[in-house]
């Protein structure tokens, strides 16, 4: 194993097998949980099972090429939920951000009151499961004991139905931005807070505002955090799975194919139709990839790959 | 530096307010404003604790912000530790199995991982490190499916081991483990170790663990609620509702609760008291938490 490296800069940080050892558990878990899996899926998702011979004859299954990722393309109901998801992602990433960006920027204000009150509050639903988070919600918005709408009917206003097929999606993505807002608003908030005050000072001497600072020095300032926010916000919603599902037995209104994960789950574990779910995991695995890789390279390169 | 804990020094003592002139008057709009985001945020969980004290007939008739002290409570608490021979309590176990062994592994793995990737040169680095951040942008859960069916290959489905075992490599950990290392481990230190002749595990335990204890501290916390959240490796791979975490657990007797709805407020009293033990976990340990890592903050 200890292979004599090539001359770089910096030879002193050789050390022979130990990196080897060090790096042994991780690498045997990646290929175990991540590439086996995922080069498994890849052939699952290139082969299915036919009936071969005339009308009793035998299913074997067999290489079919393709034929699985055109059938998933054209199936309406898993192409409804990737739009579905995506039309999701984008009530979701940019209110949950810009809250969380709103927040942040608010605790970094001077004289705020109440500011740790907040921090911890806005913070705490991080800590609820996504699928305690979806139960909690699914019984604020079940029409028999809402409070919302008994809050509604108090003042005399029509009840909402947040569970109708109009709205499921937004009451679903609501679901999402309360347990997403409190961690990037600290994570944003923690990078605030490693800007030396004095890179206000020159501001404030030139008169400007509390909001013309957060806007025009602060927000320029976090930036790589803020992209690296936006970056994990968007594959966490690209896999978007646990309160559709945990809200399906509530209401109607959420088919068993509302996302993509919710399709691949039925194909693989109702329907025991591995090969179709294979094939849609990879579509939507190489959707995220694309996605996260053309964001990174539009936004910028800083956020990964930071460290030397 | 740590986000959590207060610093109020920071802002409001803070003498330099140009002159006598500005006074240091409370902004209530910003104060409103985060007043608000915090009733948005603590609402649900203070609705949960309410609906808690009512009893299955109340939960769906009496007016909701208002707790009811007919004995409800006791009787949610009871009988959700009666129901099918106390297998809440058994889910909540599991969860704490699940989130504390999986974490300190992870963790484990992590910080090894990192270290070595941070302060080593060596063949295969590059591409060791362009898997792992692959690794990061696949959604681990369209992995789940393939995973399901390995473990089956291998009989472990329906075990500990097929959620502990997948739940053990983070990408995202080793990535954030390989810029602390980088950030916090001095090779003067570790090149001085070389010269006195100490070995490179000894170097590794002595020079390089340290410093990265407080990483190491955010890591198994972000690991730990990560594990805990987890719906879909625990629901694909368990079938035994003895093993199930808690999420699974409470999403099962909410499926129930469609034909009984005698079990609504069990579940309610399920989410109340499976909320608090993270609530308590974040309460005791936000002066341990370093966000910058995750902000990217750490000054390399």
């Amino acid at each position: 194993m200890p292979v004599a490296a090539p001359v770089r800069r910096r030879p002193r940080r050789r050390g022979g097998p130990t990196p080897y050892v060090l790096m042994a558990p991780a690498v045997v878990l990646l290929v175990l949980f991540l590439l086996v899996p995922i080069g498994y899926t890849v052939w699952l998702s290139l082969r299915a099972n036919r009936v071969s011979g005339g009308g009793l004859g035998i299913r074997t299954e067999r290489f079919v090429g393709l034929e699985n990722y055109t059938s998933v393309l054209t199936d309406s109901a898993y192409v409804d939920g990737l739009l579905r998801m995506l039309l999701y992602g984008l009530i979701v990433v940019p209110s949950m951000l810009g809250l969380a960006l709103l927040f942040a920027l608010l605790l970094d204000t001077p004289r705020v009151r109440f500011g740790a009150f907040s921090r911890i509050g806005i913070f705490l639903p991080y800590a609820v499961p996504g699928v305690i988070a979806s139960l909690l919600w699914g019984f604020l918005y079940l029409p028999d004991v809402s409070p919302i709408r008994d809050v509604f009917e108090g003042l005399g206003l029509p009840a909402p139905d947040f569970l109708a097929p109009g709205g499921v999606l937004f009451s679903v993505a609501n679901i999402g931005v309360w347990g997403g807002v409190g961690f990037n608003m600290i994570v944003l908030f923690t990078a605030l807070r490693g800007v030396p005050r004095e890179m206000y000072d020159a501001a404030r001497v030139d008169g400007a505002g509390e909001v013309q600072i957060a806007l025009r020095v602060k927000v320029p300032l976090i930036m790589p955090a803020i992209i690296m926010t936006a970056i994990f916000s968007m594959i966490a919603t690209l896999q978007v799975f646990n309160e559709p599902a945990t809200l399906q037995p509530l209401t109607d209104t959420v088919s068993q194919t509302w996302v993509p994960l919710m399709t691949i789950y039925r194909d693989a574990f109702v329907n025991a139709d591995i090969h179709s779910a294979a094939a849609a995991s990879v579509v939507l695995a190489l959707g995220t990839l694309a996605v996260s890789v053309a964001v990174l390279t539009l936004l910028q390169r800083r956020a990964f790959g930071r460290d030397r | 530096m740590t986000a959590l804990t207060a610093r109020p020094a920071a802002t409001s003592a803070q003498p330099t307010q140009r002159s006598g002139a500005v006074k240091a008057r409370t902004r209530w709009v910003p104060t409103a404003l985060l007043l608000l985001g915090a009733f948005y945020c603590l609402a649900p969980v203070i609705w949960v604790a309410i609906a808690a004290t009512k009893g299955p007939s109340e939960l769906f008739s009496t007016f909701s912000f208002w707790p009811s002290f007919r004995g409800g409570f006791q009787y949610n608490v009871t009988h959700l530790l009666d129901f099918r021979d106390g297998v809440f309590l058994k889910w909540a176990l599991n969860s704490l199995l699940y989130a504390g062994v999986g974490a300190v592994l992870s963790v484990a793995v992590s910080t090894l991982a990192g270290y070595a990737l941070a302060k080593y040169d060596f063949v295969g680095r590059e591409l060791i490190f362009m898997t792992i951040l692959a690794g990061v942008l696949v959604p681990q859960i369209t992995l789940a499916v393939p995973q399901y069916l390995l473990m089956s290959e291998f009989d472990l489905v329906n075990s500990y081991w097929s959620v502990l075992l997948p739940s053990i490599i983070s990408p995202y950990g080793i990535y954030l483990s390989r810029i602390y290392a980088a950030s916090v481990v001095s090779d003067d230190m570790l090149e001085a170790g070389r010269i006195d002749g100490a070995g490179e595990y000894r170097l590794a335990w002595k020079v390089g663990l340290p410093p990265m204890v407080p990483g190491m501290v955010t890591l198994l916390l972000l690991q730990f609620v990560a594990i805990w959240n987890n719906f879909l490796l625990p629901y694909i791979m368990i079938s035994d509702d003895g093993r199930f975490p808690m999420t699974v657990g409470l999403f099962t007797m909410l499926n129930q609760g469609a034909s009984q709805p005698a079990l609504y407020s069990l579940v309610v009293m399920g989410v109340f008291l499976s909320v608090l033990p993270l609530v308590a976990l974040f309460l005791f340990l936000q002066r341990y938490w370093r966000l910058d890592l995750v902000s990217g903050g750490v000054k390399g």
